[in-house]
């Protein structure tokens, strides 16, 4: 549209510009036929299938879902939630790694540093501290909601199994993740909970052994589970992951039973 | 037509007729290759008449005689045209059954009632020239016209319904997952994100004095989420609430799919598995209420409005 002396507007421009980098080669080979980003995008049936059919999302969803599947209320959104937490965690978690040293007095250090010291270090670590607990409990309502639903009867049953594990390891990341302060509350609350672990019968001195690094909670404890939470842990909850997300596409998921 | 079942024979037959607007019995007994009462004269052998064309089979023409000579120890000789027709399988795959039976037991192959010639072992020492021709079946156990080594399937059967996979699907009331379910997703992502920055923002976590091993606090609590266990370990030996109850409870949890065998998914049939579960869950959650605020030093019994609250986060 140009304006009143035969110029070409600001506005005018953008769009042009906008036109440009849309319909180039790059932009087209990044966004796939059906995207919204792509150029003449159209709300069809048939491109709404192909938003999810050509995105990486068909990993997650099927092109359709059942209509009572969408209601929030079915499912509450608690199982992407909680994979949404685990990625949030990653991103905080990484975040935090940046100023952190698992060695004795340093990193009760750190901990105080980021509140002082690194800018929005405090509000990351809160978010990561109130983001894990908030995982542990999607997680636990997450189960709850799947068994109310029957949710994990055949074709299922395996990912329920999978859940579980799933389950567990989301209380040991939290676990682990609990001594890294490396103050009064993470010792002892530490100490206490893997008292429990010591227990066991047969096997118990040895886990325990093998967990703590020592028959006590020592500052080599530290470096260990600093390293079981941000990469053994996570590591072995991705592959869980990525198997739970796959049986859900192949058994049925927030659609029921395929 | 060699070895097709009378009804199916038949059933042809019909079609063709109907087609041509001929009579059913002649139609028939062109396909049949010869004149419809002489169920005897059936081609005996498929694989020399692979092309099912309706002109008299190529197999050379069956003698009339039924040998009963062979007969002798091979047990009575049966009539495979009658049980051909009372059970619908082919002649030549009930004879060459009878044949694989008699040589697996060593017995010379029963006489047949309107058996074909080739199996009659009229020329024991004349070798045959060409190895399709049925007189190479030489030893009386061999089958008619299917010369050694070679095997010959037939394809035609007959599939059930509900045999094989069943890929139709009825018609379900579904919608698109874009723009549906990942608009909800998406919204549900920003508040979840929003709710936790605004509360990180206002409430920071925890952090008290460095790690001292000298000095436990007291009470020492374990992470919230083991609370529950931990006031277990009130009441029961270590090995019981540290070990026993956690690992049966994760087990138990595993296996719930194996033990409710209740096919139904609506709550009205599941009282009984609604019932136990909720039990569970009320009970740890009681369990770690209790002992996340009622629990004040020494791990004993306090009011947390009385006494304060001993827990954190």
């Amino acid at each position: 549209m140009a304006n009143g002396n035969g110029r070409v507007g600001l506005r005018e421009r953008i769009s042009q510009a906008g036109d440009h980098i849309r319909t180039s080669q790059v932009w087209s080979s990044i966004f796939r036929p059906g995207s919204p980003f792509r150029a003449g995008y159209t709300d069809s049936p048939r491109n709404r299938s192909y938003v999810i059919m050509n995105n990486v999302l068909y990993h997650l969803h099927p092109v359709k879902v059942k209509r009572h599947a969408v209601r929030l209320s079915y499912t509450l959104c608690l199982g992407g939630l909680s994979f949404f937490l685990f990625i949030l965690l990653t991103i905080t978690g990484i975040f935090l790694m940046f100023y952190y040293r698992p060695t004795s007095p340093q990193a009760y250090l750190d901990i105080q540093a980021l509140a002082t010291d690194v800018a929005f270090g405090q509000l990351v670590r809160n978010m990561h501290r109130w983001g894990a607990h908030l995982m542990v409990l999607v997680v636990f309502l997450h189960m709850a909601r799947v068994f109310y639903h029957g949710a994990y009867k055949p074709p299922r049953e395996f990912n329920w199994v999978v859940g579980i594990v799933l389950l567990t390891l989301t209380l040991l990341l939290s676990f682990t993740g609990y001594l890294l302060p490396w103050d009064q509350l993470a010792l002892w609350a530490v100490t206490v909970g893997s008292n429990m672990g010591a227990y066991a019968p047969v096997i118990g001195d040895q886990v325990s052994f093998a967990l703590i690094g020592g028959v006590q909670i020592t500052p080599d404890t530290l470096l260990r589970w600093y390293v079981l939470h941000v990469l053994f842990l996570p590591f072995i909850t991705v592959v869980f992951m990525a198997v739970h997300f796959w049986r859900v596409r192949k058994d049925g998921g927030i659609s029921g039973p395929l | 037509m060699a070895g097709l079942p009378d009804h199916l024979l038949r059933r042809s037959a019909e079609a063709r007729a109907k087609a041509e607007g001929r009579d059913v019995e002649e139609v028939l007994a062109e396909l049949k290759g010869e004149a419809p009462p002489a169920p005897q004269q059936e081609a005996p052998a498929p694989a020399a008449t692979p092309e099912p064309a309706p002109a008299p089979p190529t197999a050379p023409e069956p003698a009339p005689a039924p040998a009963p000579a062979v007969s002798g120890a091979a047990g009575p000789a049966r009539d495979l045209n009658a049980e051909s027709a009372s059970s619908g399988v082919p002649v030549p795959l009930l004879q060459r059954a009878m044949e694989g039976r008699a040589r697996k037991e060593g017995k010379p192959v029963p006489a047949m009632a309107g058996a074909p010639a080739a199996a009659a072992p009229a020329a024991p020492s004349q070798v045959a020239p060409a190895a399709a021709a049925p007189a190479a079946a030489a030893a009386p156990a061999a089958p008619p016209a299917i010369p050694e080594g070679v095997t010959t399937q037939r394809l035609l059967t007959v599939v059930k319904a509900g045999a094989i996979q069943q890929v139709k699907s009825s018609p379900q009331d579904k919608v698109n997952v874009w723009p549906h379910l990942l608009a909800i997703e998406f919204v549900a992502l920003m508040v979840v994100t929003a709710g936790l920055i605004v509360f990180s923002v206002f409430v920071d976590a925890p952090l008290l004095e460095f790690a001292n091993f000298n000095e436990q606090p007291n009470p020492s609590k374990a992470p919230w989420y083991f609370l529950g266990l931990q006031e277990l370990l009130s009441y029961f030996d270590p090995q019981v609430a540290g070990v026993i109850i956690p690992t049966f409870g994760v087990i138990g949890l595993a296996v719930i799919p194996y033990i409710d065998k209740n096919p139904s998914v609506k709550p009205s049939d599941r009282k009984l598995a609604i019932m136990v579960f909720s039990f569970f869950l009320f009970a740890s959650a009681v369990l770690t209420i209790y002992g996340s605020f009622f629990r004040g030093p020494g791990f004993n019994f306090s009011f947390p409005w009385t006494d304060g609250i001993f827990f954190d986060f």
